[in-house]
């Protein structure tokens, strides 16, 4: 067998000793062994379950801006803040994006789609029967913006816009209130003492959460052309709550831009920005919502917080560290007597480094796999805990490079502060070692 | 006959704070092959300073140290280690078992050092040690789990696998009662009598009557050296012992 081959087996025999001996020290010694491996557990642990709810809530926020789309814009009216001519109850408020707004918007060429919306609640009628939802105000391509589907009929198109029809599109949950037990395509609801006929029901859908535009239900919401909402209703929305009679007056309560080229957005913002300050003046009524800008400030965000992750990663380590080069150091001192034993019968220093080393691996690698196993289920456990109790989803990504990345760093740990242990345990003097006791 | 080990003017000091502590002073000393030393004197003599040297767990201060031909009172540290496990086989006072491995483990230990993989045919060979020395039906017995008598055998099969050139032993009865003593030194005897070369450290009397030869040291020197002519009687079955471990030891492990 040649002679390098015969030397790496050697060194295999010697650290199966090891190993098995540091299984055995590690068992009998099961109390200390936990507590001084606690550090890396926790490390481990709190690492990969952090990077799973930090990955899963990023993940999160990303798809729901991206759903608004990263070549979007969202132009929202906003309530300005009181000023002292509020005071008069009977104010109607005017504020917000109006028709103007719109038009000039459209006329921006690298704009290629606009979508106004105005949106009121509404009582919706049919004979005798009636469902409270929200009357949506808007054009054809809400349809592409909004990703609509629709169980039967058709949306909104661009003649019944031109020509001020009375049709609306209603929501799935309209449809099941309003006409139970029978195809609500091609019926007539009333709206504001209006008739409108009934030329699409929407697919029921889960509603999107607030992430920049308005909230949307669509499941109770009902579709009319944006012009046949100005004609019928007029420009104005009264928005009586009960002990107030204050209303307010919004032409439209948002525009959702799409701009040709996703390197243009940010140009269009600024474009969008100037011609609302130049022609709404002092009044900030106005809210310019960037999507892509999002999605960069998500990234941003995530980075530091993986960053303040590696921070208290590094900071618990090193804690686990120095636990286990304590106990490392007590346990040297402990076994200097079997330290002097095995340097009379042959031990060279680097067996002595040898086995220290791979004891204090040994803990750290049990450390880290405990604390990867006890985050692995907290991932799985704290999403069901948190729906129990707090209602709430708790979005989790487990990856497996924070699992494996964690746990080689519970080995380097135990490589790195093993190191002074064991090099102090093979530099005893063989005779000193011997007499200890 | 060769002398398997030899020293020439062997000098020890230590520092102790500003004091400097001649443990050795010029030592001169041969032991051959098959030889049966006891080294005797009062604490402080040196004669645990002179088994250290011997046993090459530490250099001298000046002065020579051959063993088995070779030169090993300038080597270093690695090379010291390597020559304490294929040359020099170890027997303590308090026995110095590994207290986490079993009989057979123990024996195991040296050959690992020694660059011995360990197989089958190196355990059959730790196992049959442990017979030898009467403790077939204890091999998987931890050292917490043998008496002071049965330790002190292990350590003697401990010290006999890699078939070592000389046998130190350091105060080897120290621990034990006066009928376990007899046992163990009944065994070095036959040990010596199979051929191996026993350097013994005692300061009893009784116990140094059993080699051939034996060495009184004081102040770090030897005081007077002379053969033992009326060495304890040997044991009767000693020849059927020295056949088995001759036998035993022939055999190649590496």
């Amino acid at each position: 067998m040649p002679a390098n081959i015969n030397h790496f087996f050697l060194l295999w025999d010697k650290s199966r000793r090891s190993f098995v001996l540091a299984v055995r020290s590690l068992w009998l010694h099961k109390l200390r062994s936990a507590l001084s491996v606690l550090g890396i557990v926790i490390g481990t642990g709190a690492v990969i379950t952090l990077m799973a709810f930090g990955e899963g809530s990023m993940q999160d926020a990303l798809e729901d801006i991206k759903r608004q789309g990263a070549t979007n814009i969202i132009v929202q009216s906003v309530k300005p803040p009181d000023d002292a001519s509020s005071q008069r109850r009977t104010m109607t408020l005017a504020y917000g994006l109006t028709h103007a707004d719109y038009a000039k918007f459209k006329q921006l060429d690298t704009i290629v789609g606009s979508v106004p919306m105005r949106i009121f609640k509404q009582e919706l009628r049919e004979l005798h029967r009636m469902h409270n939802g929200r009357v949506v105000g808007t054009t054809s391509g809400y349809r592409n913006v909004n990703k609509i589907e629709l169980v039967n009929g058709r949306f909104l198109n661009d003649s019944d816009d031109d020509d001020i029809k009375n049709v609306v599109v209603i929501g799935a949950d309209v449809a099941e209130a309003l006409f139970p037990f029978q195809s609500a395509s091609g019926k007539t609801i009333q709206l504001n003492g209006h008739d409108f006929i009934i030329i699409g029901v929407l697919k029921e859908r889960t509603p999107l959460s607030n992430a920049g535009g308005i909230s949307e239900d669509y499941n109770s919401d009902v579709y009319v052309p944006i012009n046949t909402c100005r004609a019928r209703w007029g420009a104005a929305v009264y928005l009586r709550s009960s002990g107030s009679r204050s209303g307010e007056q919004v032409e439209l309560h948002q525009i959702t831009l799409t701009i040709s080229d996703i390197d243009k957005v940010r140009d269009a913002g600024a474009v969008i920005k100037d011609n609302l300050e130049r022609d709404h003046g002092y009044k900030k009524d106005w809210l310019v919502v960037i999507p892509l800008d999002r999605i960069e400030e998500a990234k941003r965000a995530k980075d530091r917080y993986m960053m303040l992750l590696i921070v208290i990663a590094a900071i618990s380590l090193l804690v686990g560290g120095i636990g286990i080069m304590n106990i490392m150091l007590a346990t040297v001192t402990e076994r200097t007597r079997e330290i002097g034993i095995r340097r009379a019968l042959g031990a060279k220093r680097a067996d002595i480094t040898l086995q220290f080393l791979i004891e204090a691996t040994v803990q750290t690698t049990v450390g880290g796999v405990i604390g990867a196993l006890i985050g692995i289920g907290l991932v799985f456990i704290a999403p069901i805990g948190s729906e129990l109790i707090f209602h709430k989803n708790l979005p989790a990504q487990l990856n497996a490079q924070p699992v494996i990345m964690a746990m080689s760093f519970a080995v380097i740990v135990g490589v790195t502060f093993g190191l002074y242990p064991a090099y102090r345990a093979s530099r005893l003097d063989p005779i000193e070692a011997l007499r200890h006791d | 006959m060769t002398a398997v080990v030899r020293i020439e003017k062997l000098t020890k000091e230590y520092r102790l704070e500003s004091v400097t502590v001649r443990a050795l002073r010029s030592v001169s000393l041969a032991v051959e092959q098959g030889e049966f030393v006891a080294l005797m004197g009062p604490s402080g003599s040196g004669k645990s300073t002179l088994l250290n040297q011997l046993g090459c767990l530490d250099r001298p201060t000046s002065g020579r140290y051959i063993l088995a031909n070779e030169d090993v009172s300038r080597i270093d540290d690695d090379r010291l280690s390597e020559i304490r496990s294929k040359y020099l086989g170890f027997i303590f006072q308090s026995y110095n078992l590994l207290p986490q491995y079993t009989v057979v483990e123990n024996i195991e230990v040296p050959l690992l050092y020694q660059g011995c993989r360990l197989n089958d045919k190196t355990r059959q060979r730790c196992v049959q040690l442990a017979q030898l020395v009467g403790l077939g039906d204890r091999l998987d017995h931890r050292p917490m789990q043998l008496s002071g008598g049965q330790q002190q055998r292990v350590a003697i099969a401990r010290s006999l696998v890699n078939d070592p050139h000389v046998i130190l032993a350091d105060e080897p009865t120290g621990n034990l009662d006066s009928r376990t003593s007899d046992e163990v030194m009944q065994m070095l005897t036959k040990l010596n009598d199979a051929g191996k070369t026993i350097i013994m450290v005692t300061h009893e009397n009784d116990i140094a009557a059993w080699a051939k030869r034996i060495i009184r040291m004081r102040d770090g020197q030897i005081e007077t050296d002379e053969q033992n002519v009326r060495a304890k009687v040997r044991h009767e079955m000693a020849g059927e012992f020295s056949a088995s471990l001759s036998s035993l030891l022939a055999e190649a492990i590496r």
